[in-house]
């Protein structure tokens, strides 16, 4: 069995068997109703309860949730991003040069405070650092950092102050690069970027590409940088993306019913693979064997050491039982795949489809 | 003389309040969209918040009043998704926009509808200066999934009916705008674009009032332009914020309608145009192309601007009325 250093560092100790399939999640993760109720609470301002009082709701959810992951067996654990709002205007509030002029629309009545961008943008405060030390502080187990990409944080606004979008998206990355930096320093070992802008715009992936370039500048290589992306036509960004400077795919798989695997599969998949093997748009908890499944479809894409268990999104409009009982089948599951794999069991194809007859 | 009108083509965002209304009294999942047959306080909901767009339109001085297509869930493809010959099924993205509407598929046959229509008698009722907005029928057929046709052009065909029925029920209006981005972001092919001209021109024959066809987000291939010039309408649309090079070529290359709509104010950003500059930009084009006189003008945003908050959708609005005093003013 070969190894994969980048990825073993985040093999627990004792781990139950040889091999070891990575489980994680995206990020988000269903807010506890009295945290959403607390926020109300806090926005009222006929009412007492304060700031401290909404900052210590918001430390409880954060090591409740981080809590519900170490319970469900992850890996990795994320604090379910209880802290964030929406994956826009989080960072937006953050950073100077963004400012809120209301509500738009996204479809329906769903709305969010789509900012612009009204002058040069500018890192002021750090972003994520409390939130990761709270975290890690919270859990003994590795701790995985989302960040929204600078892409889709360029995208996603409105650009009043610069020329195009790219110019927005790198001058975003470069402050991206220093969060990142601030995070390392704190301890952070495992970075997410967040993409789904590029699903939009896939003509657009070397924009995406040269913002990481940026974004893992002077980034020290034992840091792990995944990339998500989700709900898109993945044909028309691979295998470019392969040239990315980050070691983990992270893709939305699932939801489609694999249908756009064999993509994957020529040329080979030379980056890690975290592979979407829960929907999150379906509020039933699929049964171990059938994420079993799911999880061999990615051993048709690279040999387990590259291989990387997540759901194919973030879970948080997902009722809270459910996203629970995902993750805690997703983690047996990937268990019962290593066990099988141990004892070479396990009978996948990995490699391109034969070519059709034509 | 040219006469400088200044208008939008519709689809403008809810007023804040009526946001936070309907999203408490509609619900936000896939269901709970617009049906067709809202109970009354909807209706009410959506009366107030009309009543309201349509007078944020006269107080900006808008030559054209527009009833607004606040209930329009879907966007353009709103027409069909209430029809009842239609099933609304998952959600999927508007053109290359972070917005997604209910897929619409037709699956019976595409009988009069008529709720464009009464939206437009209760705008009357509140302008004398409605202007109708409707999606062109190859846009339209181009949103929507067909399980009854069965057959690219009778599809169109069978759309182009419907609005076409849909249009004769209108209350008078003075401008009707046919709004065609598909027709640059899913050029028609050979033999499909002679027949999207056909289609316009069927729907534009419905109406006394001006036809305008605003394609946008960006410039139509030439071959598209010139079957469209084939229509009996009054004028073609050009989106100026996203393609000035092409649309030029275009009118240069093959001439143009008496009047012209430009789309010279962006519909999908925050920042609001000084209205000296709109009024240069209208100079610019006239510098550039070989036609010396447009019998109307119609001055506009490129796209719809539900994409706006709703506070810089205001100014928008008036930006485009003063640039219109500006440019008549500058004529005379």
């Amino acid at each position: 069995m070969t190894t994969n250093e980048n990825k073993d560092q985040f093999r627990p100790e004792g781990h139950e068997n040889d091999h070891f399939l990575l489980t994680t999640v995206v990020g988000s993760y269903p807010k506890p109703k009295w945290l959403n109720r607390a926020k109300e609470l806090y926005q009222d301002p006929d009412h007492g309860f304060d700031d401290d009082d909404y900052q210590e709701a918001k430390d409880d959810a954060a090591r409740l949730i981080t809590d519900e992951h170490e319970r469900a067996g992850l890996d990795v654990v994320v604090d379910g991003e209880m802290r964030r709002n929406e994956m826009v205007e989080f960072f937006a509030h953050r950073i100077d040069g963004y400012e809120f002029n209301g509500p738009v629309k996204v479809w329906g009545h769903n709305y969010f405070d789509k900012p612009s961008v009204v002058s040069e943008v500018e890192y002021d405060e750090s972003w994520l650092v409390d939130e990761y030390e709270f975290t890690a502080a919270a859990s003994d187990r590795p701790v995985k950092v989302p960040i929204t990409g600078p892409y889709t944080l360029a995208n996603w606004s409105f650009n009043e102050a610069y020329g195009d979008d790219e110019e927005l998206a790198y001058d975003l990355a470069d402050l991206v690069n220093e969060e990142i930096e601030k995070l390392v320093e704190a301890g952070a070992r495992y970075i997410q970027i967040d993409e789904p802008a590029l699903a939009t715009t896939p003509d657009d992936h070397a924009i995406v590409g040269e913002c990481l370039e940026r974004i893992v500048e002077d980034i020290d290589e034992e840091v792990r940088i995944g990339l998500h992306v989700c709900y898109g036509d993945y044909s028309r960004i691979y295998p470019e993306i392969l040239e990315f400077p980050v070691d983990e795919f992270d893709l939305e798989l699932a939801n489609g019913d694999y249908d756009q695997l064999d993509v994957f599969k020529d040329p080979e998949f030379s980056k890690d693979l975290a592979l979407g093997v829960t929907d999150v748009h379906v509020a039933e908890v699929e049964s171990v064997e059938q994420i079993e499944e799911n999880i061999k479809k990615g051993l048709e894409v690279v040999p387990p050491e590259q291989l990387v268990v997540s759901p194919d999104c973030g879970v948080k409009l997902l009722p809270r039982e459910v996203a629970y009982g995902k993750m805690a089948n997703m983690v047996e599951a990937a268990r019962n795949v290593e066990a099988d794999l141990d004892e070479g069991n396990v009978d996948v194809e990995r490699g391109a489809p034969a070519p059709a007859d034509d | 003389m040219t006469e400088y009108v200044s208008t939008t083509p519709g689809l403008f965002p809810l007023p804040d309040w009526a946001k936070d209304d309907l999203s408490d009294l509609k619900g936000h999942q896939k269901h709970d969209l617009v049906s067709g047959d809202e109970g009354e306080e909807i209706t009410a909901a959506y009366e107030d918040a009309r009543e309201e767009v349509i007078g944020v339109q006269q107080e900006a001085g808008l030559d054209r009043v527009v009833e607004g297509q606040l209930r329009w869930d879907d966007m353009l493809a709103h027409p069909l998704a209430v029809h009842d010959a239609v099933e609304t099924r998952g959600i999927v993205r508007y053109y290359d926009n972070n917005n997604f509407y209910r897929e619409p598929v037709v699956n019976g046959a595409l009988e009069f509808s008529g709720d464009v229509a009464s939206e437009l008698e209760a705008a009357s009722e509140l302008t004398d200066d409605l202007q109708a907005v409707l999606p062109g029928p190859y846009s339209l057929a181009d949103l929507a999934t067909d399980e009854q046709y069965g057959d690219e052009a009778e599809f169109l065909g069978a759309i182009a009916d419907f609005l076409e029925g849909e249009v004769d029920a209108f209350p008078a209006h003075e401008t009707l705008f046919l709004l065609e981005p598909s027709l640059v972001e899913n050029a028609p092919e050979d033999g499909v674009d002679e027949r999207a001209s056909e289609a316009i021109d069927q729907v534009a024959s419905a109406t006394d009032a001006d036809v305008v066809v605003q394609p946008y987000w960006g410039a139509l291939e030439e071959k598209v332009y010139a079957h469209l010039l084939d229509a009996d309408i009054d004028a073609v649309g050009f989106d100026f914020v996203a393609n000035q090079e092409d649309n030029l070529y275009n009118i240069q290359e093959y001439g143009a309608t008496d009047d012209i709509s430009l789309g010279l104010a962006d519909g999908q950003n925050t920042l609001v145009e000084d209205p000296e500059a709109i009024r240069e930009r209208v100079d610019w084009v006239y510098d550039q192309v070989p036609v010396t006189d447009f019998e109307t003008v119609y001055l506009t945003t490129n796209t719809e601007t539900f994409y706006l908050p709703y506070a810089k959708f205001e100014e928008k609005l008036a930006v485009l009325a003063e640039a219109a005093d500006l440019a008549e003013v500058k004529a005379a």
